[in-house]
């Protein structure tokens, strides 16, 4: 035995894959909160019933409608979009000015309502989704048996993610957006209408969370609280990022589930934890997060 | 008496009773705590409630001239809920036993519980031998099935095929624990040798880390020490992963409706050990077809072992003309279980019910005759083999 | 300011219920309450949610449970260590959370939480999720025999006046007024000279040690710890009550308590099991949306209102 140096790279590379593929959803759903925590100065607890709501759109989709896998990556997160929109503008925007604290607790409220609602109709057992006919199989690399599908989640999330800065941070609409988070008073005085850019960038967020879903439905089994299980470790990936930074929730997202890995190769007990680790460590160094503006 | 002083000494006397806890009232009353919606839901969910009151309607619904009452709750799997709805139903709902019961850390909880109050669990969807061992108690009754019968059919037979290095995914709890502890001193003791171990949570959805790391160890057989929906969900991974190619893949506790679920061309060939099989004799078919006209699906060996443990029970209170949870106990070991379930069967001092085991194969999709055709019975292990035998301090009946 | 004769006759209720009601329902009743009025002596008189308080919940329970099961301590014994691990914990979390405010201290609790849950799982000590189970309830410095449900449940009423006039007693004293002042408007607390985080922090480790008084007493009642006591749903559920009943009111985390441990008690085992979070989660929605000052935020404004 030669200690560390003997890696098994077979299990190591698996397991860095399998934790780039936890960090695709991370990133996926820490993007969703970031923008609307960007916009609207709230938490959207509900990002993680949402992506429940995605996985089971799909597969109610399929059941009922034969909805196909890549309508349903097209369909589903319009839908969940537009749900979000309702809930923005029915029930967020009534009690926008009170304590942001108030929009935490209501869309805490809503997850616990969609996940009872899910749990009651559909068990909490957990339904699968079969992965598509194109994507099935694998490829043996040198090192790993790699499956298809798992690669095209990774590169659907990478794309998605990489399209969503770009056109925040470098186009004019996103020049709107961050101009709106700056002062919403000048810029409604200059014509824009705001609570329409906010209800759409609510309904944006939410949506990356329904496209997250449909893309876990294939590998992870549908059930009422693969959302909730998820939230709280994106939470502290929002957290150790800083809030509010779309470059720092991407990249935080990826690189804990892979940090995520390499625990589970090294040390598996601490696998659960070691997120949370890093973020009490960033919170000692940095308490603003790792991009984020002190607040 | 005048009425107000009646009700007044009736409810002091109910209250000196409930403090007394085990009524005797002689009207018997069955709760059935079981998973109704979780992960166990089709193993030990409504279907054992269903198996239960067909035992009591069977019975004829009365027991000692007095109706037969079921009441039924979810323990979500969570032992701190169903410790709490198994104390309220003996301290204040009167109630005389309690049945189903499925998950090893649910039931330990459940038992905790009732031993204290003196009434009787009908352990039927739990896999822990500890309840007779270890944990064991004059008021329990562990029907259908244990690790240690599990270990002996399915381990026993792969180890002596030359099957030699075991991989254990083990579910993170008690029940995991002990079959994972049980079947590797059988490899052991046959020869065989555990080369690692992976303890996953109930109720996991993603085992392809664990199945990475069963792929790594260079085991013969990896070993899927967990029950209904994460053996499915397990099995599914290896397959995704590429390690059914390479290595073998035992279902150490597989109840039919996980085979159902299962890929057949995946899982046929599969052996495991069973308490019970829908399809083996005339009497077993005529009583799941009743099952399954009344549940739509036909019975684990945990639905069978509900009916057979709740017959048992109320012959017992019927010739022991009491609900006194002692006295019924003490009649149901000295009579023998004898029903299509409980074949060649005894029901020992330590609250064992040891009866006839199974060992059966997976049929491929192409052997089967229609969907409920799964197994093929591969040998009958008697229960004297199967079963841990009893230990002395355990043996209540003494 | 109490009104004396509502605590006579909420004494008096507390006294007798045990003849009417399932004492062990009564007692549970009375931990969460605790439990509750303990959040609620951030939330309502500090202004911070903290999203995380489940840790401290838990963390008296499994501290105090394993006393009971590994050391020959009597049970105020084992209460006072569980409810010190619990005021240690606190002191720690508190340290890294009253940095941040708002929003940030609720995640950061949460997330801190969530790392004392993970821990838990796999501490060997806590049985994981089996749970840790028969942990016995003992005697009473030795004499009185807790295993009576009835007595248990005193012991829970004693407790949870204790903790009821502790927690009235710090909002009433000079300290009190400094973190209302904290609450009212930060910036000028500051500018006042006050060093507020520090006494955020003595206000956490306060609220974090009450809770694992309830913890602590929870796993007496009920002789089992569990990790339902530390999941983040415990956190929320904690909000829940003191929201329904009325936030920074002193007897709100009662009412809320009763309120919701009374509608779990009915769903739970039913048909209508099912509904539990449906329920849960909309009345969560109604108070966010139209109930904000909850029950007896409610009456006392009709209170003043009319008379």
């Amino acid at each position: 035995m030669s200690g560390l140096l003997d890696i098994n790279f077979f299990a190591l590379s698996g397991q860095l894959l399998v934790g780039l593929i936890n960090g695709s959803f991370y990133a996926l759903l820490s993007l969703g909160l970031a923008i609307i925590f960007g916009l609207l100065r709230i938490i959207n607890f509900a990002q993680g019933a949402l992506y429940m709501v995605g996985a089971f759109a799909a597969l109610l989709g399929l059941k009922y409608l034969s909805l196909s896998y890549w309508q349903a990556l097209i369909f589903v997160p319009i839908m969940v979009g537009i749900f979000g929109m309702l809930i923005q503008v029915f029930l967020i925007r009534p009690i926008a000015n009170q304590d942001h604290l108030y929009s935490l607790l209501l869309t805490f409220g809503l997850a616990l309502m969609l996940q009872g609602i899910f749990t009651h109709l559909f068990g909490s057992s957990g339904l699968s989704y079969p992965t598509p006919e194109a994507l099935k199989g694998g490829t043996r690399l040198p090192f790993m048996y790699l499956p298809n599908y798992r690669a095209w989640i990774i590169a659907v999330s990478v794309v998605v993610c990489g399209l969503t800065w770009w056109a925040i941070e470098k186009t004019k609409l996103g020049a709107y957006l961050r101009a709106g988070t700056e002062n919403p008073q000048l810029l409604q005085a200059f014509g824009v209408n705001v609570p329409l850019i906010i209800t759409l960038t609510f309904g944006f967020g939410v949506a990356l969370a329904g496209l997250a879903g449909v893309l876990a439905a294939p590998v992870y089994s549908v059930s009422p609280d693969m959302g909730s299980n998820i939230l709280i470790v994106v939470f502290a990936i929002v957290v150790i990022g800083g809030m509010g930074s779309i470059g720092g929730a991407i990249i935080t997202g990826l690189a804990m589930g892979v940090i995520e890995g390499l625990t589970k190769y090294f040390y598996p007990q601490a696998s659960s934890t070691v997120i949370f680790v890093v973020m009490v460590i960033v919170l000692m160094i940095k308490p603003s997060g790792l991009f984020g503006k002190e607040a | 008496m005048t009425l107000k002083k009646q009700i007044l000494t009736a409810a002091i006397a109910g209250t000196l009773a409930s403090a007394a806890m085990a009524t005797t009232d002689g009207k018997v009353k069955i709760g059935v705590l079981a998973d109704m919606s979780g992960t166990y839901a089709d193993i030990c969910g409504p279907g054992c409630v269903v198996a239960t009151q067909m035992a009591i309607d069977d019975f004829g619904g009365k027991v000692l001239n007095k109706p037969i009452e079921l009441i039924s709750a979810d323990s979500q799997l969570k032992p701190d809920i169903a410790s709490a709805i198994a104390r309220r139903w003996v301290e204040s709902e009167d109630v005389d036993t309690i049945g189903g019961l499925v998950s090893s850390a649910v039931t330990g909880a459940v038992t905790q519980v009732t031993n204290n109050s003196k009434n009787i669990a009908l352990i039927t969807g739990s896999a822990s031998n500890g309840f007779t061992t270890k944990a064991c108690s004059p008021y329990i009754a562990h029907w259908t099935y244990n690790v240690v019968a599990l270990a002996n059919g399915t381990v026993k037979t792969m180890v002596g095929e030359g099957k030699k290095k075991w991989f254990f995914i083990t579910a993170d709890y008690a029940f995991g624990h002990a079959l994972e502890t049980v079947s590797s001193n059988v490899i052991k003791a046959n020869g065989g040798e555990v080369v690692g171990s992976v303890r996953a949570p109930l109720g996991t959805t993603d085992f392809s880390s664990y199945v990475l790391q069963a792929q790594a160890s260079g085991a013969d057989v990896v070993a899927l020490a967990n029950a209904g929906n994460d053996t499915v969900n397990a099995l599914n991974a290896a397959t995704e992963f590429g390690l059914t190619e390479s290595m073998d893949i035992a279902g150490l506790l597989v109840f039919s409706q996980n085979t159902k679920a299962m890929d057949g061309n995946v899982a046929g060939g599969m052996k495991l050990t069973t308490g019970f099989y829908w399809d083996l004799n005339d009497e077993t078919r005529a009583w799941s077809k009743r099952f399954k006209e009344k549940h739509g699906e036909i019975p684990s060996m945990a639905h069978a072992g509900a009916y057979s443990a709740t017959m048992h029970y109320l012959n017992a209170v019927q010739k022991a003309g009491t609900d006194d949870a002692d006295v019924v106990m003490k009649q149901m070991k000295t009579t023998k279980p004898n029903d299509f379930f409980a074949v060649n069967a005894e029901f020992r001092g330590d609250g064992r019910m040891v009866h006839d085991m199974l060992l059966v194969q997976i049929k491929k999709p192409a052997e089967r005759k229609d969907e409920d055709d799964i197994y093929k019975v591969l040998k009958v292990i008697p229960g004297s083999e199967a079963y841990n035998p009893m230990l002395d301090e355990c043996n209540f009946s003494r | 300011m109490i009104n004396r004769k509502l605590l006579i006759a909420l004494l008096a209720i507390g006294l007798l219920a045990p003849l009417a009601v399932y004492p062990v329902f009564l007692a549970k009743l009375l931990c969460f309450a605790l439990f509750a009025a303990a959040f609620n002596l951030l939330l309502g008189f500090v202004g911070i949610l903290s999203f995380g308080h489940a840790a401290f919940l838990g963390t008296g329970g499994y501290v105090t449970g394993w006393l009971m099961l590994n050391s020959g301590l009597t049970p105020e014994l084992a209460i006072i260590a569980g409810t010190l691990a619990g005021a240690l914990l606190g002191a720690v979390y508190g340290k890294l959370a009253v940095k941040r405010e708002g929003i940030y201290f609720a995640m950061v609790t949460l997330a801190l939480a969530q790392l004392t849950f993970f821990i838990y799982l796999q501490a060997p000590f806590t049985g994981g999720e089996d749970g840790m189970q028969g942990i016995p309830r003992r005697a009473l410095f030795g004499l009185i025999d807790l295993s009576n449900n009835t007595v248990m449940y005193y012991l829970v009423l004693a407790i949870f006046c204790f903790g009821f006039w502790l927690i009235n007693r710090t909002i009433h004293s000079p300290f009190g007024q400094v973190l209302k002042a904290i609450r009212e408007n930060e910036p000028r607390a500051i500018s006042l000279g006050y060093d507020v985080e520090k006494y955020k922090w003595l206000a956490f480790v306060i609220s974090a040690a009450l809770a694992a008084l309830a913890g602590g007493t929870k796993s007496l009642v009920f002789e089992l710890a569990s990790l339902t006591d530390v999941h983040w749903h415990m956190s929320g559920e904690v909000i829940l009550m003191t929201l329904v009943g009325g936030v920074g009111t002193l007897f709100g985390p009662l009412a809320g308590a009763a309120l919701v441990v009374t509608m779990q008690n009915y769903l739970s085992g039913g048909e209508l099991g099912n509904y539990l979070h449906i329920i849960m989660g909309a009345v969560f929605v109604i108070c966010v949306l139209s109930f904000r000052s909850g029950i007896v935020g409610q009456l006392q404004k009709f209170k003043r209102n009319n008379f």
